[in-house]
């Protein structure tokens, strides 16, 4: 890889929620992006974050994979980040931006990166695994070879030429372990940026997260083709819908159901 | 004539004996600072090395023998050659006295000769030391015929005395100049070793046993940019304090650890007497491991190591390979056999800890766990409350913040496994059963930071550590009792650095409690023949192995003793954070700890800490039975219903 090649690289970086905790910490998908910015070893890297300065501690876990230092684009508590990430990266001019392909707090609507690349005017690809610079021999300025993920682990070649978005897919290389002293050392610059407030993050109701129960099923024999059928066939309409019953309608209906099952005599 | 030519070759190779040591100790003197009792340490020297070194060598009595004859005629004659040379004089009791002295000698060099010729145990190095009884025979033989002659009145032709001298003076330099890289550098070295040791608290002098690891001080965030290089961990040779060095150069290369460690018997990358010895010839500048003749780390040849004093140890070509590294299990083997009182995992502890905080370069599933532990405070990222799942029918009682109770049950984090909770349960029907009053923390237990520590994350450690202790300060008991050897260990040990200091008891020595005061009835004794294995958490760490054997007597089992058992026990491989370090060997470590119970031909092993459970039970094939000690009381004091 050369350096004209990837010269000037960004990286998106968001404060992850762990889904048990609900502690602050480095996004998954975020911290493997900044993997990826690092294994490219650009000319220049950015990592710029946006939000809040009371936030700014957790960006540290960042710091520890080897950064020296990493942008912080102060804004209001609830303000759209958008404009503000838009703005800076005018200004810096990055052939390659990247980033997690979703952020695990806020709207968590993984819309962020399309709305930058429509306001930069810059091509994206979703869901990329790996990243490097074209290797044919006329590799030109800012061409780029990807490999992204599409979904039953199928993976597709692309090419892209120009300033590019690429957000990162979970199967992309893990990233570096957080180490304490880098962590500690690395510099947290705060840059003064305006926003707007997000309209539509302040309408929504805060709720936690909770797993859809999943419908357990005791698998049947039957032929190879009965099975493949029950694997694969969407069934509807089966089952008993109880709105509001009383608590004794409802665990009967359980119970028959786990009788039906063959879990309970 | 004879007596000057004699005592002139002695004060000679003496002074340059001298004057190599002294230039060796710039080596460890590079070392960063530390603090040492200089005074009370030569004072208590001798008391050391007849105790406490004595203890350990005389565990095999033939060398112990040996070793008496050898290093006793061989000071006792240097004295009375420097004293012939430098006072008295020559004169025929004298010279009959030296006879004596080197007669004795020469009989511990002969014993010296038979180990290295005929029974050539494996775990000895060569090179330099295959010299060592050739050396020892040609200084005590040569002076003894000289000194015999010169006592009966000098019947010797002159010149064959000065011959016979001239020889004797080769092997003494060859003996003496070792202090510079041979055999008799332990002599030196050892000996302030023992005066300036690290960890003087080990001796019979201090409490006998010192196993915590010493905190880290981490300087406040905004100096965290000009911290000093070791302050997170060794990175270097020189990074190590002064009298680590000198430790390191202490060793003597006898392959007690190698015989001990766990990991090398399982043939994983790591031979703890090759470790120390990557240490000291990484203290020169141009550093290779090409001049050692022992055995390699498994599967690792020798010769392609190089670093220097300032150069980083830990690397794929670097002197100590990661894999080295991250295989010990810290299970405290060779320092347990170490006669030169060597801290082999406080090195490897250190090593790991730059490692960890300064690289983030942990292998294996370890980075995962650390991450998740420090997002969650349990190892597995899962909620805490979850972890009394097992116990939602027990109505455990929960101590709040200001309560109080007789006895805490600490659970640990292996409440979150299936196996575990098992033994779990066991001990929390037995106290029901003994009508204790007891409690548990509830959602506030955190992880103990155990695993963390060792793997080197100092920093995650500190913080449990303190969280646990406002936990644990904030409640009233009388004493925590834990089936976790390595929780044990760390409250017991570890947290009084950080203000917390209790009681500290392992379910074993509860158990045995209950049984001797009456509160349990043993019903149906085992009957069956078990062995005992020692979590070396609960033995080596903490001394404690009679409380295991003395509960399993009195529930009536028939005990059988494994060859490696009590403080000398072998490590079942689940220590140290190796099983997520994952460092693949010939074998697994539980699977040559299994073979040591099938040796004796027990029906069952008694485990007594989670891991080793774990460890043990994962052993695939036909094996003895795995019971944890609570589950084998359970059933022994059954009341009929």
């Amino acid at each position: 890889m050369t350096d004209a090649a990837m010269g000037n690289v960004a990286v998106l970086l968001s404060i992850g929620r762990h889904p048990v905790s609900g502690r602050s910490r480095r996004a998954a998908t975020d911290a493997q992006a900044l993997e990826m910015a690092l294994a490219l070893r650009p000319r220049r890297l950015t990592a710029i974050h946006a939000g809040p300065a009371a936030d700014a501690e957790a960006l540290r876990a960042y710091l520890g994979m080897g950064l020296e230092r990493l942008t912080l684009l102060v804004l209001p508590e609830g303000a759209d980040p958008v404009e503000a990430l838009i703005t800076h990266l005018r200004h810096l001019a990055p052939s390659l931006v990247l980033t997690g392909r979703q952020a695990e707090d806020g709207e968590s609507s993984g819309m962020l990166p399309y709305l930058i690349a429509r306001g930069l005017d810059a091509a994206i690809v979703p869901d990329v695994v790996r990243i490097g610079p074209a290797d044919t021999p006329d590799a030109t300025y800012g061409k780029a070879d990807l490999v992204q993920a599409l979904p039953r682990g199928q993976r597709r070649a692309l090419t892209v030429t120009g300033r590019l978005i690429a957000t990162v897919h979970p199967s992309a290389p893990p990233a570096r372990a957080s180490a304490f002293g880098p962590a500690r050392r690395g510099v947290i610059e705060p840059v003064a940026a305006q926003a707007a407030a997000d309209l539509f993050l302040s309408d929504c109701e805060h709720r936690p997260w909770r797993p859809k129960p999943k419908l357990m099923r005791v698998k049947r024999g039957g032929s190879a083709l009965d099975r493949l059928k029950a694997a694969t066939e969407s069934k509807s309409g089966k089952g008993q819908l109880l709105i509001n019953p009383t608590a004794e309608a409802g665990a009967l209906a359980i119970y028959d159901n786990l009788v039906e099952q063959g879990i309970l005599p | 004539m004879i007596a000057t030519a004699l005592t002139t070759v002695v004060l000679a190779v003496l002074a340059i004996g001298a004057a190599l040591a002294a230039w060796q100790s710039r080596r460890w003197l590079a070392g960063r600072p530390a603090t040492v009792g200089v005074v009370t340490g030569l004072r208590a020297l001798p008391g050391r090395y007849l105790v406490d070194v004595h203890h350990v060598v005389g565990r095999t009595p033939f060398n112990a023998r040996f070793h008496a004859l050898v290093a006793g005629g061989f000071l006792a004659a240097l004295v009375l050659l420097v004293a012939m040379g430098v006072a008295i004089g020559g004169s025929r009791i004298l010279w009959l006295l030296l006879a004596l002295v080197l007669a004795i000698m020469l009989a511990g060099a002969l014993m010296v000769r038979h180990r290295r010729r005929v029974l050539r145990p494996r775990e000895l190095s060569q090179g330099r030391f295959a010299r060592l009884p050739l050396s020892l025979l040609g200084f005590s033989g040569c002076l003894l015929l000289v000194a015999l002659d010169q006592s009966l009145g000098g019947v010797m032709p002159e010149a064959l005395a000065l011959v016979l001298i001239a020889v004797a003076g080769a092997a003494m330099a060859d003996l003496v100049w070792g202090v510079w890289k041979g055999p008799l550098k332990h002599a030196v070295h050892g000996a302030l070793h023992l005066a300036f040791h690290p960890r003087p608290a080990r001796f019979h002098d201090g409490k006998g046993r010192d196993t915590g690891l010493k905190p880290l001080t981490f300087a406040p965030a905004e100096d965290a940019r000009t911290a000093e290089p070791g302050s997170l961990g060794v990175e270097r040779p020189v990074d190590f304090a002064w009298n680590r060095l000198l430790g390191f150069d202490a060793c003597v290369q006898c392959g007690r650890c190698e015989t001990a460690c766990p990991a090398y018997a399982a043939g994983l990358p790591l031979n703890p007497k090759k470790l120390v010895q990557d240490l000291v010839a990484a203290m020169d500048s141009q550093a290779s491991d090409a001049a050692y003749a022992g055995n390699p780390h498994p599967g690792r040849g020798v010769g392609k190591a190089h670093g220097g004093a300032a150069l980083p140890l830990i690397g794929h070509d670097a002197m100590i390979h990661p894999d080295t590294l991250w295989s010990c299990t810290t299970c405290r083997a060779c320092v347990q056999e170490c006669p030169m009182m060597i801290e082999h995992v406080d090195a490897v502890v250190d090593l790991r800890r730059f490692q960890t905080l300064e690289l983030g370069a942990i292998p294996g599933k370890a980075a995962v766990m650390l991450e998740e532990l420090r997002a969650t405070d349990n190892p597995g990222g899962r909620a805490l409350a979850r972890r009394w799942d097992w116990a939602a029918d027990l109505s455990l009682p929960r101590l709040p913040a200001g309560g109080s109770c007789d006895t805490l049950l600490w659970v640990g984090d292996g409440a979150f496994d299936l196996r575990v909770q098992r033994s779990l349960r066991a001990l929390v029907l037995l106290l029901r059963r003994a009508g204790m009053d007891f409690a548990v923390l509830g959602e506030e237990e955190l992880d103990c930071g155990d695993v963390a520590r060792r793997l080197g994350d100092e920093a995650t450690f500190q913080s449990l550590a303190t969280r646990n202790i406002a936990t644990l300060n904030a409640r009233r008991f009388t004493r925590i009792v834990t089936a976790d050897p390595h929780a044990l260990h760390t409250l017991r040990n570890e947290y009084p650095a950080f203000g917390g200091s209790w009681t500290v008891v392992h379910h074993t020595a509860l158990l045995l409690e209950l049984i001797t005061t009456g509160a349990l009835t043993v019903t149906k004794p085992v009957g069956r023949s078990v062995t005992f294995h020692d979590p070396c958490y609960l033995g080596r760490y903490n001394g404690e192995i009679e409380a295991p054997r003395a509960l399993l007597d009195a529930i009536g089992v028939e005990r059988r003793e494994m060859l490696r058992s009590g403080l000398r026990s072998s490590c079942c491989g689940g220590g140290g954070g190796a099983p997520l370090t994952d460092v693949s060997g010939e074998r697994r470590i539980p699977d040559v700890r299994m073979e040591h119970v099938r040796e004796t031909g027990a029906a069952m092993v008694a485990v007594a800490c989670p891991n080793c459970a774990l460890m043990l039970e994962g052993v695939v094939g036909p094996r003895p039975e795995v019971a944890e000690i609570a589950e084998l009381v359970l059933a022994a004091t059954e009341t009929a219903r």
